[in-house]
């Protein structure tokens, strides 16, 4: 088991040092060895040219039977109101399922849902609905528990959820309960069809490495998407599809934690998650009043107001409007990035938006490497005469 | 009130740069530290003790040098520390970290709230806390930003999610995972550090913990990481030419005419 340096091979050249994501490999006595902490990633196998370093997994132990059967997509809603990577997800599933020639279906819980029929538009074969006053707010415990009894019911071979702060809360205790793999935040989904394994690619170390993850015997294999990572399909109003109503089964399932209130943050106006344009600001700002600036260009624009993290440890814009790894994932059609210096963690949530704009008076920024157009500027300038000019038309 | 906070050593990745050559990492100057959303999560479990008395324990699961932020941790305030620590550790996912911390958890009994970090840096993932919950049979509640008030078998909290806040009250023990927004983390005292110099660490292997190997490390592990790569970044990047004025008039007009205005 683990990882071994086959010493009559191994060179000492130390070509695969810089390969390991985690810096473990040294070269001792004109020989690789590998420190403690590796995760067996084979990064530094595919870059040996001597096959020197071999890595020894598990035999398969379980053989997965093929009663597992279907792709299930978690439709999230929030009173009521489906949410978009619901659609975004059914989308990516219908090609997966096509691939895997299985059915796709949708999972959605709630109280009083609206328009459940859209998710067989989007490509859902069945919609398992369950409407019932008591999941009327996203009771976690209620959800978990629910979940893992339709799972084991019905036994799908993959389930894909939104990583929104509600789906990265539940699924990875619905995956617990089951014993099962979980990827989360993935961008890419793709299948194996000689194994049927659901490839899982995400990125990692804040967006500078990138992993493909497998989950080989074990099922359901599980993932997160990112709101905005796929796109929706153009929904099908002709797709016919069956809606299953099951009855919620409270048996042995109690919420523990309670809601007792919600404070919404109003300063949101346009979703940054469905603005085809957005318009943010950093650090180049300098201060929360000058948000108003951007404020007066969103508006002009009809766009959503978003923000690097400086901004918001610093309490000029509240933390909704973050766009970065550790705020959201956006994908406009145009985003303007005023006094944004473009970090990893930046990018991480804003390099797939189809048009970039970078406003920015340093001409080494990082943000102008992925900018499709650049302004070397100051922002005061800029920004204004861009409204002005809008304005006028 | 004692508080359990789980820590993780990661490399210091914020500044790190690819080469574009080899498309590698540079590693030059990258430190082991303590992931920095645990700090957050540290913090707040010494606030809670000076609040209602009780105790910080702090664990980690990693290779033995994974103890220096143990120590690290004792400096800020955490009262004692265990290491978990076994070759057989190795190459965990998320399951069988949580597997293995939710074991030695059960072992050290008596705990009232577990604090995780929101995610770590390296991993990223953010699944360790709820799933560490869900094996040790308690509530779980994500990306707190407040507590508010602990009573003995309740406590009331602010989360954050998408669009606001939420007041939650949930029953203890319970696992939440913390925000930055939480806290300002404080520095070590010279009190606190020479604590941290003589403290003992224990390290608990596979056998103090009972654990069977098949259950830990990469055996124990739903998935498997079977390609690592280094994204291509879309380099686009026309930079505008010209005097502001009429920058800002061309920029206007190839956004014209692609229809995005
Ligand atoms: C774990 C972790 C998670 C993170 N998550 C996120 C995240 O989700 N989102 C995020 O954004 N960051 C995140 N960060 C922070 C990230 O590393 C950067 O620090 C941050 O993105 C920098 O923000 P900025 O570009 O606004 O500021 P800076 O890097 O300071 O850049 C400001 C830019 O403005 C320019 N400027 C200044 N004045 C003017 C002017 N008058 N006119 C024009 N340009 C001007 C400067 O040239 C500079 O390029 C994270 C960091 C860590 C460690
Ligand atoms: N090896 C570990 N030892 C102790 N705590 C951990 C470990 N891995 C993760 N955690 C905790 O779980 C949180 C989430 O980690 P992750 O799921 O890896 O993003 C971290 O912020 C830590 O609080």
């Amino acid at each position: 088991m683990g990882i071994q340096i086959d010493l009559d091979k191994c060179t000492g050249c130390g070509n695969c040092l810089p390969y390991c994501p985690f810096d473990l490999i040294e070269i001792v006595d004109e020989k690789a060895h590998i420190k403690d902490g590796c995760t067996l990633c084979g990064a530094c196998q595919e870059a040996c040219d001597y096959e020197a370093i071999l890595i020894e997994v598990v035999a398969e132990t379980a053989v997965i039977s093929d009663t597992h059967y279907g792709i299930w997509v978690f439709a999230e809603q929030r009173n009521g109101q489906l949410k978009n990577v619901g659609y975004e997800l059914l989308s990516k599933g219908r090609e997966l399922a096509n691939t895997l020639k299985t059915e796709l279906c949708a999972v959605c819980f709630g109280y009083n849902i609206n328009g459940v029929e859209q998710l067989t538009a989007y490509g859902a074969d069945k919609v398992y609905l369950i409407d019932d006053p008591t999941l009327d707010n996203q009771q976690e415990d209620l959800y978990t528990g629910q979940l893992v009894k339709l799972i084991q019911e019905y036994r799908p071979e993959i389930v894909i959820a939104g990583a929104t702060s509600f789906g990265r809360s539940f699924i990875p205790r619905v995956a617990a309960i089951l014993k099962t793999g979980l990827t989360a935040d993935c961008t890419g989904l793709e299948i194996d069809t000689e194994r049927r394994l659901l490839l899982q690619t995400r990125p990692t170390f804040g967006g500078n490495v990138m992993a493909t993850i497998i989950c080989q015997t074990r099922r359901p294999q599980m993932s997160t998407v990112r709101p905005r990572v796929f796109k929706k399909n153009t929904p099908d109003k002709t797709r016919m599809g069956q809606i299953i109503k099951v009855d919620f089964n409270k048996e042995g399932i109690t919420s523990r934690t309670k809601l007792i209130n919600f404070i919404e943050d109003l300063t949101e106006r346009v979703k940054l998650e469905d603005a085809d344009i957005i318009v943010s600001g950093g650090r180049g700002l300098g201060k929360a009043e000058n948000f108003q600036l951007l404020g007066e260009l969103a508006a002009v624009m009809g766009a959503a107001l978003g923000s690097s993290r400086p901004p918001v440890d610093d309490g000029w814009i509240p933390y909704s409007h973050q766009v970065g790894q550790t705020g959201k994932t956006v994908c406009p059609k145009l985003y303007v990035a005023c006094g944004i210096s473009g970090a990893v963690q930046h990018l991480a949530g804003m390099q797939t938006s189809d048009i970039i704009v970078a406003i920015n008076d340093d001409p080494k920024a990082p943000i102008f490497e992925v900018a499709t157009y650049g302004i070397v500027g100051d922002l005061f300038k800029v920004v204004p005469m861009l409204t002005e000019k809008l304005k006028n038309e | 009130m004692n508080v359990v906070v789980c820590l993780k050593q990661v490399p210091g990745i914020t500044e790190v740069k690819i080469d574009p050559e080899t498309n590698t990492l540079i590693r030059e100057g990258i430190k082991n530290i303590v992931n920095p959303f645990d700090t957050y999560a540290l913090e707040e479990g010494v606030r809670i003790k000076e609040r209602y008395g009780g105790k910080v324990t702090t664990v980690t699961m990693g290779p033995p040098q994974a103890e220096e932020v143990l120590r690290e941790a004792i400096s800020l305030g955490a009262d004692e520390a265990i290491l978990f620590s076994d070759s057989a550790f190795a190459g965990a996912d998320t399951l069988a970290t949580a597997y293995t911390l939710a074991t030695a958890i059960n072992k050290i009994q008596e705990y009232d709230l577990i604090i995780c970090g929101r995610q770590t840096v390296d991993g990223d993932t953010g699944q360790v806390g709820p799933e560490l919950a869900e094996m040790l049979g308690i509530p779980f509640v994500a990306y707190v930003s407040k507590v508010e008030e602990i009573e003995s078998d309740h406590m009331r909290i602010q989360r954050m999610v998408e669009d606001g806040h939420e007041a939650i009250e949930t029953l203890l023990p319970a696992v939440i995972t913390v925000v930055k927004e939480i806290n300002v983390p404080r520095l070590p005292s010279l009190r606190g550090l020479a604590k941290a110099k003589s403290a003992a660490i224990p390290t608990w292997t596979a056998i103090e913990l009972g654990v069977d190997e098949n259950t830990v490390g990469l055996p124990g592990s739903a998935t498997k990481v079977i390609k690592v790569f280094f994204p291509q970044r879309v380099h686009r990047g026309e930079i505008l030419q010209g005097e502001l004025g009429s920058q800002v008039e061309s920029l206007l007009d190839n956004l014209r005419e692609i229809k995005v205005i």
